[in-house]
Order: C-alpha cells, then sequence, then structure tokens
C-alpha cells in the first residue's frame, strides 16, 4: 500500500519497519515531527529531551546496550550535540544508530543557513542523503545497517523540502530486530587519552572501508542518458535537476554522501562532456569533484545562499528565464509573522519596552518575536540559552565600565530547561546582577506545543514529574524570584520596578499558558481561562493607538475616521488593550 | 501529460493545508503521483503561507519557482498579488474576495492595496470568488477553504474525482456534510465567476 507522507513521516516509519528501539529528539522546525510520529509505535522508546545534546547521549547509550536508536534534531541542534558527535565518530555503535538532521535552507524557521554535510565529513562518519520520502523511509533501513556493518554512526541529512513535503511511499511491516549483547569493552567506549590514540587508528581504517562501500553501493547510482550533460547531485537538489535536465542528461545521484566515491565519480566526468554539480548551500560535492583533478560548473553559477528550486537551477545553468507576469510589485504589504491575539507575551514585552537604559537579551521561540515591531523590545537573539549568558558577559562589562545599563534576559521556559539553566548557574556563580525573565507559556510554543520537562507530561502522554522553575532556579542561588502574570499590566510593571532596584540576580517568571495551546488538567487548576471579547466604544476612542502599539493582530486602526477597531473574530479578550486605553473606550462584552 | 502546478497562498490559519491535504488525496486516489510541500514554524504565526501541490505522471520536484505555476489560489486578496509572480502568464488565478490586513496596515503603517482585482484580471486569467459571503451563508467561516478548493477544482477541470468521498474521510463526522455543501457551492461559483 502507498501512502503520502512527508519526508518526516517517512523517517518514522522507516524507524519503524527497521526495528528501531530508541529514539530522542529535541523538537525543532524542520525537524519536530520525527519524534512526533515516532511516539505512535509503543515498540520504540521514544523521548524528549531537554536539549539535542542529551537526546544524542541518550540514544548513543540505547546503542552500546545494544539496541537500534536514532535521534533527531535541526541543523542548530547539532551544533548543540556536537560534542558527543565526535566522539561517537571515534567509538563507533554497538545497535545501530542514526542521528537524522534537518537542515533549513531559505532560513523558514532558524537563525541560519549551515550546511551540516560538512559535520560528517569533520566528525568522519557515514552520512546518506535522501531526496523524496521513499527514500528517507528507506535510507533509515539502509543506515542503520552500514552503521552495524561498519561500527559507524551514520548522519541522515535532510532539508527543510525533504522534511516537509509528501509524497508517495510503499508502507511495509515492522521487522523486529533482536538486541545486539552488551559487553563492556574499554578499549572502545572509555575514551580515555590512551584509549582514544588507538581508536583514531580505527577511524581512518573505517573510512577507507566506507569509500570502497561508497563506490559499490546502489545508494550511488548513475542514470545514463544523452551524455552531453552529466549531472551529479543529491538530496532535493537532485529533483530539481531532474525536473530542469530530464532524459537530456546523464546523472550520478548521490544518497550515501560521506565518504564521496571518488571513483565513481571519476567514472562517470570522464563520460561526459560538460559536468555539473547541483547542490543547495555548500559546494560540498563541487570541492571534493575539484580535489579530484575535475572540472566542473557548480556555485560559480548556482548560488549558495537560500534554497533552490527548479527555476533557479535552469536560470543559473541554462540561462532560461520562464517568462513570468510583469506587474508592480511594490505595492504588496509585508505579511510579517506576529504574536498572536491574547498572546501572554505581548504584555511582557509591552511593559518592559517602557523602561530605559536597558540592554534587553532574547532567545529563541515565539517570543523572538518582542523584538519586531512595534514592541521591538529586545536587542540580541543568538542562539538557545544565549539570553542569559549573553546578558551576563554585557553585564559584566557595563559594571566594570561604569555604564549605567540594566541587562534583562529574557527566555522561553522549553529553551530555559534546554541550555538556559548553566546560563543561569554562571550569573549566579560569577555574581551577576542581571534580570533573567522566564516567559513560562506551559509548552514548546514555536514549533507546535510540545512538552518538556515542566508541563508534566512526557512526548507520549504520559504524567511525570512536574519540574518547577522557581524551586530550580532558588536551588540554583538566585535569592529573588517572583512569579507574574503577564496579562495583568500593573502586577507586571510592578515586578519590574522591583527587579530593577535589587542588586543581585533576580529571576521573574510570567507565567500564563500559550493562547493556543489545549489546556492540561494542571492548567485548569492554575489559570483563570479567557472569556468574551473587547470592543471598542468609538464615542469615547480618541485614536491615540496606544492599543494599537501593542501590536495585537486583532486591533485595527482606521486612518480615515481615526478610530480603533477590534475584529470579534481574533479577540479572545486578554484585555491587554483595556489596561493600555487612556480613555477606558475599551469595554469587555459576553462574558 | 506534463506535471501540473498548483499554488494555494494566504495566511496562517486560514486552511490552505488543510484544503491541500483533500486536494492531494483525491489527486493519489485518481492514480496521479503527487507531491506536496509546505513550510512549518516561524511563518504560521499570522505569515504569509504556501501550499503546492503538483502531479502527473511522473513528479520529480516538490516545488516551483517564479512563472512555474499553472494555477494561483489565493485565500486572501493581497496574497495574490505578492505570489502572481509564481504563475504562468497563461495560468489562472482563482482570488478569494476576503481581505486580512498585515501587521503594518494594522498599525496605521501602510495601506492595504487598492484595485488588486483590476491588476489580477487584467494580468491574468483571473476568477473571483466570494468564499467568505458563502461560508457565511452556510454558517461556518471555516469552511472557506472548501469553497475555493471547490472553484479550484473546477478550474483545473479534476472533477471526474469522487471528492465527497475524499472529504468524508479527511473531515471529522459532524463537518462532513457542511464542507461538502461549501465545496459544491465552490463550484458553483467557479462557473459564474468564469462566465
Amino acid at each position: 500500500m502507498k501512502k503520502l507522507l512527508t519526508g518526516n513521516e517517512a523517517v518514522a516509519l522507516g524507524a519503524y519497519e527497521a526495528g528501531v528501539h530508541f529514539a530522542a529528539a529535541y523538537p525543532g522546525t524542520p525537524s519536530t515531527e520525527i519524534l512526533e510520529n515516532i511516539a505512535n509505535y509503543e515498540e520504540i522508546i521514544s523521548e524528549w529531551s531537554p536539549n539535542e545534546k542529551v537526546a544524542f547521549e541518550a540514544a548513543l547509550g540505547a546503542s552500546i546496550a545494544g539496541a537500534r536508536s536514532l535521534a533527531a534534531m535541526k541543523h542548530v541542534g547539532l551544533n548543540v550535540a556536537a560534542d558527543p558527535l565526535f566522539t561517537t565518530g571515534y567509538t563507533g555503535i554497538n545497535g545501530g544508530m542514526v542521528v537524522v538532521v534537518a537542515d533549513d535552507p531559505g532560513l523558514h524557521s532558524s537563525q541560519n543557513e549551515q550546511d551540516n554535510r560538512y559535520y560528517a565529513k569533520h566528525a568522519k562518519i557515514a552520512m546518506v542523503e535522501p531526496s523524496n520520502s521513499q527514500e528517507a523511509k528507506d535510507m533509515v533501513k539502509a543506515a542503520l545497517e552500514i552503521s552495524e556493518n561498519f561500527d559507524t554512526l551514520v548522519m541522515m541529512r535532510m532539508t527543510t523540502r525533504v522534511c516537509h513535503s509528501k509524497s508517495l511511499v510503499e508502507v511495509g511491516e515492522r521487522k523486529e530486530v533482536p538486541l545486539k549483547p552488551y559487553v563492556k569493552d574499554l578499549s572502545k567506549y572509555y575514551v580515555a587519552p590512551a584509549v582514544a590514540k588507538q581508536l583514531h587508528v580505527k577511524v581512518e581504517e573505517r573510512l577507507k572501508k566506507l569509500e570502497d562501500f561508497s563506490n559499490e553501493t546502489d545508494l550511488n547510482y548513475i542514470e545514463w542518458n544523452d551524455k552531453k550533460i552529466g549531472v551529479i547531485s543529491s538530496g532535493v537538489a537532485y529533483e530539481y535537476a531532474k525536473e530542469v535536465f530530464g532524459d537530456n542528461a546523464s546523472y550520478l545521484k548521490l544518497g550515501f554522501t560521506h565518504p564521496l566515491p571518488s571513483k565513481k565519480i571519476k567514472e562517470f566526468a570522464q563520460q561526459v562532456q560538460s559536468l555539473y554539480i547541483v547542490e543547495e548551500l555548500e559546494p560540498y560535492i563541487e570541492e571534493h569533484v575539484r580535489a579530484l583533478g575535475i572540472d566542473c560548473i557548480g556555485k560559480d553559477k548556482i548560488p549558495n545562499i537560500w534554497e533552490l528550486n527548479p527555476e533557479i537551477v535552469a536560470r543559473s545553468l541554462l540561462e532560461e528565464t520562464a517568462p513570468t507576469i510583469e506587474y508592480d510589485k511594490s505595492q504588496v504589504v509585508n505579511r510579517p509573522p506576529t504574536l498572536c491575539a491574547g498572546c501572554p507575551h505581548r504584555g511582557f514585552f509591552y511593559g518592559l519596552k517602557k523602561r530605559k537604559n536597558v540592554m534587553i537579551t532574547g532567545d529563541i521561540g515565539c517570543y523572538t518575536l518582542g523584538g519586531a515591531d512595534p514592541l521591538r523590545a529586545m536587542d540580541t537573539t543568538i542562539c538557545m540559552g544565549a539570553s542569559i549568558s549573553l546578558g551576563h558577559g554585557a553585564k559584566k562589562v557595563f559594571d566594570k565600565y561604569n555604564k549605567d545599563m540594566k541587562v534583562v534576559s529574557v527566555i522561553g521556559d522549553s529553551t530555559f530547561f534546554h541550555t538556559g539553566i548553566n546560563s543561569l548557574i554562571d550569573v549566579v556563580y560569577n555574581k551577576s546582577n542581571t534580570i533573567t525573565c522566564i516567559l513560562d507559556n506551559r509548552v514548546t510554543g514555536m514549533t507546535g506545543h510540545q512538552d518538556h520537562p515542566g508541563t508534566g507530561y512526557t512526548l507520549t502522554g504520559e504524567e511525570t514529574e512536574m519540574i518547577s522553575i522557581p524551586d530550580l532556579v532558588k536551588a540554583i542561588g538566585i535569592k529573588h524570584v517572583r512569579t507574574v502574570n503577564p496579562l495583568k499590566l500593573n502586577e507586571l510593571n510592578e515586578a519590574f520596578d522591583w527587579a530593577f532596584n535589587l542588586d543581585e540576580p533576580v529571576v521573574i517568571i510570567s507565567k500564563y499558558p500559550c493562547v493556543l495551546k489545549k489546556w492540561s488538567q494542571y492548567d485548569k487548576e492554575e489559570f483563570e481561562p479567557l472569556e468574551g471579547k473587547c470592543e471598542v466604544d468609538v464615542e469615547k476612542c480618541i485614536g491615540c493607538r496606544m492599543c494599537v502599539n501593542t501590536g495585537c493582530p486583532a486591533i485595527y486602526f482606521i486612518k480615515e475616521d481615526r478610530k480603533v477597531k477590534i475584529d470579534p473574530v481574533q479577540c479572545v479578550g486578554c484585555e491587554l488593550c483595556m489596561q493600555v486605553c487612556p480613555t477606558k473606550a475599551i469595554d469587555k462584552v459576553g462574558e | 501529460m506534463d506535471t501540473r502546478s498548483i499554488l494555494l497562498v494566504g495566511v496562517g490559519g486560514q486552511g490552505t493545508i488543510l484544503a491541500g491535504k483533500i486536494l492531494s488525496a483525491g489527486l493519489v486516489e485518481a492514480g496521479y503521483d503527487v507531491k506536496v510541500s509546505e513550510i512549518h514554524g516561524m511563518s504560521q504565526r499570522g505569515g504569509s503561507v504556501s501550499t503546492q501541490i503538483r502531479f502527473g505522471k511522473k513528479v520529480h520536484s516538490p516545488v516551483v519557482g517564479r512563472g512555474q505555476a499553472d494555477i494561483l489560489v489565493a485565500f486572501e486578496t493581497m496574497e495574490a498579488l505578492r505570489y502572481l509572480e509564481f504563475l504562468k502568464p497563461e495560468g489562472k488565478v482563482v482570488v478569494n474576495n476576503y481581505q486580512i490586513p498585515s501587521a503594518p496596515i494594522l498599525m496605521g503603517k501602510a495601506h492595504y492595496p487598492q484595485g488588486i482585482m483590476e491588476t489580477l484580471k487584467e494580468k491574468a486569467n483571473t476568477s473571483v470568488i466570494e468564499a467568505a459571503e458563502i461560508a457565511q451563508e452556510l454558517g461556518n467561516m471555516k469552511v472557506m477553504n472548501m469553497v475555493l478548493l471547490g472553484a479550484l477544482v473546477k478550474a483545473m477541470n479534476l472533477t471526474d474525482i469522487d471528492w465527497e468521498k475524499v472529504i468524508t474521510a479527511s473531515v471529522r463526522e459532524e463537518f462532513v456534510d457542511i464542507n461538502i455543501k461549501a465545496f459544491n457551492r465552490g463550484m458553483e461559483e467557479f462557473v459564474l465567476a468564469e462566465a
């Protein structure tokens, strides 16, 4: 039976069919749905981890214990997991292990556009790259077999258009794979320097064997057509090349991309007149081809920024531009993402932006939008967890050089558990006096509502210990901790006054569930739900736009009559606009 | 047959993903090779969203670029103009007469562009669909997406597929009737709009 599946769903199905026993991940677009789908199979132990390093290490532990295991993460997540990644390159595995990484060419939902294929080369591990959902499923199985046959970790490199595109996949059955026996082996898993020294020798031997495999495997195959043009490609870029050249070119399709098949590449290159390398982002394949002394056309024509599509490939290589409709596009107004109507982060940033002489260090999540118009209450966003540690460094400098600057670090609940904890320990240990605000909306919001160590539920919906953020930060050594409801501006402003007057590190927990969250039992017990809608009394409205400046998408300023209107479909009755209105022109209806 | 490319555009939360899901399920049922591409994550927070559906005998790329779509279905009026450059010059536009002001417009920093429908009609084979009006008549604004799906199916001449069966399998039982009604009204509306 064939089913239309996304690449992520196909990876989950592949893990199921290939007998995977253990899988872990931290959610991150475009990789999130891999574990969400694996969690549907009760045969597989599946978990959300607090961060990618933990997910990777848990999967490695499962592998050493003898299980087939999988860890999944977005591209920047692999930076967090890079430490165990490199050493696993040395130790190898016991049960087959695959790490699935999802790059985001085009930065649809990311802070950079790094090409993770270089990680496979750098960590000296094997790599596979699927082009579509069927390959994504098949390659999970292939990767686990390669992993076990060569005693290596295998990285599966996906990209947004492989993860989030659907194509037809043949559905099969699960084949149970027995656990491998666990054997204590100090010469393999105990990487003291003397052991690691010997392991490095093995790694180089293994790479040679993997290169032989790369030249032989059907994952790297040639399709002979017309030989005037030869195309070497991998991943979704291969599909773009097929779309552009069809049967008018021959292809060396690479599914196993580390180590690259030098012999096969040479054979192919010798038989074609012009050689094109079609790849998204960096010239990973091209650099190898050129190092073999083969001339080719690649990144001199195809851009290495943003994602590709068939039109870009055709335009770059064939100088063929598809005719388009000419029109004035300048009148189209931007439609940037915004905090939702009723989002608890809005009140928080609205309160914070009034403060003067303050550096606001932000983090990764929906609340990153607090830096956008009209709130603009954020100075930096770098990576997961950086808000607190970056703020600490800045504050140390401001204080030493007598700059009158406060530092407020803003981080979400899930991000705090991810890597914020370490940074907060730094604040305490090195005696900083920053104000850390943990925006606890009771869920991992931006990636689509995943549970985390603070929600009280696991990935599979089981109840678990709910880690208390106030208790945790107090245990670290924070003496000043206050929890506020960000929908109550007075409460929030009072907490800011209190925090700005303290000379020791402070934590403010801004706590109310994400407006899109389906409330858990705990949420129902703890929070008052929002009711009714806000409505403008046009007689009282003076058109001052104070409410508009909260950035609520339900509030519409009508230029012609200088009045404000609230869309009753979008409004959820959070009352933030009522609190900022100087003429009390907004009332609550339908409570 | 050659591969055909459909571009559904709108604003996060308008139901483009469900419409794409039903459309692709019907096309698979009809025996086509199908690929669908969607964008998740940050852009869904009230941002501009797009779903691409490509079908034919054998489909390679899940996405198309500028000047390559056969039909553009805009769930929101201004989004039609944003993505018009993706349409083939001989392609069709199905546009919902429904405006959602974006953040700069809400804040009074920009005006919602005027005369979009005129521009679209002047530049391309355009059918304006009153999906909001129809959905309101049917009693649920959320079925706007099914009205537009119906119009799309008619515009692409895909009426041989048993869409009622696909819709029945794709939505919750209590919403089947209203979704089918909306879909049928969308097909009728397209005929009227074209004439």
